[in-house]
């Protein structure tokens, strides 16, 4: 395939009005665990990241605790931490550009941005993913949360699979390039899917980020000591 | 309805701190060879889990739901056969779609 500069703006409007159109259910079940619509459409607006905002109405469907709820939600939210520690890098945003920017740190933006043959391209792809995905994401919650919900069904489509697929996708030439990735990988789906009957859900998720400091300890340094002091021990 | 709202706002105010925070972390750590590789594989692992989590479980449990099994392996054919992206989720999401419509899965 062509590396051409509309790949960015393809794939990220794709995956940006493929997922967004969950924002459909994500405003049905809120308004029936009880949040107004101008709540629903204020978590998507400022919260914008679907696993905390799902979270969250969850815990307050079965009438738990709302402290509790809250907390559960921003744990949730780590996951982003660790993606814009990643993005840092390679989208260099500084001043309004950053406080604007860290909105769309979520899973489809850091995905589509890091698919990118370099720094320019995943740019690109992060301002578009970010910009197709927060309309649909948003319009449709309020569409959801006014009661379109019950027309469209998300998971009739399909649409419960792009997610996923789109993940995978958009790994995949990183899992092509070293025996490492592969094996964090596969390491992270493990730890994952081995933890999920036993913790609150998304920590799973969250902790597989320790197949990634685990491939990170491992891997020899590619480069010679150049970036830092030589230290004694070191091959 | 007050403490409603109050948890909305505290949650959408904690989630844009979390991301503030990996956005504002010094260049200077992320120089350090082990932090960019652990930044690096990061994401490898949690979009991995997160595809993990969504296709094989439902609540607490593991689950082998066949339509959405069968939606992740067409993706993974997709892939081998280098489909571009948008064809890889269309694959996928018709695969289950279709599984479902027919009553198959």
């Amino acid at each position: 395939m062509v590396q051409g500069a509309g790949r960015p703006v393809r794939d990220g409007l794709g995956l940006g009005l493929a997922v967004g159109v969950s924002g459909l259910a994500f405003g049905a079940a809120a308004a029936g665990s009880g949040l107004s619509a101008w709540q629903a459409c204020a978590l998507s607006a400022l919260a914008f990241t679907g696993a905390s905002q799902f979270a969250l109405i969850g815990a307050v469907a079965v009438g738990g605790n709302l402290v509790a709820a809250t907390a559960g939600a921003i744990l949730l939210g780590s996951r982003n931490t660790l993606y814009g520690l990643r993005l840092a890098g390679l989208l260099r945003l500084r001043g309004m550009r950053r406080l604007l920017g860290a909105v769309g740190v979520i899973d489809e933006t850091t995905a589509v941005a890091l698919a990118q043959p370099d720094a320019g391209a995943s740019r690109v792809a992060f301002a578009v993913t970010f910009g197709s995905l927060y309309l649909t994401w948003n319009i449709c919650t309020l569409a959801g949360a006014l009661g379109a919900g019950t027309l469209a069904s998300p998971r009739a489509l399909g649409l419960d699979v792009v997610g996923p697929a789109a993940f995978l996708a958009l790994i995949w030439p990183r899992l092509r390039a070293g025996r490492t990735e592969r094996v964090v990988a596969v390491a992270g789906a493990a730890i994952a899917l081995g933890l999920t009957p036993v913790l609150p859900a998304g920590v799973p998720v969250i902790l597989a980020a320790t197949a990634a400091l685990g491939g990170a300890l491992i891997t020899s340094p590619a480069s010679p000591a150049a970036a830092g002091p030589v230290r004694a021990g070191q091959p | 309805m007050t403490g409603l709202w109050i948890a909305v706002l505290a949650t959408a105010a904690g989630c844009y701190a979390l991301k503030l925070a990996g956005l504002t972390v010094p260049e200077r750590v992320l120089d350090r060879r082990r932090v960019r590789r652990f930044a690096e594989l990061v994401p490898v692992a949690l979009l991995a889990a997160l595809s993990a989590v969504e296709v094989a479980t439902a609540g607490h449990s593991l689950v082998l739901d066949p339509a959405r099994l069968a939606g992740l392996g067409a993706a993974v054919v997709a892939l081998l056969l280098r489909a571009p992206f948008l064809a890889v989720i269309v694959v996928a999401a018709a695969t289950t779609a279709l599984l479902r419509a027919t009553g198959i899965a």
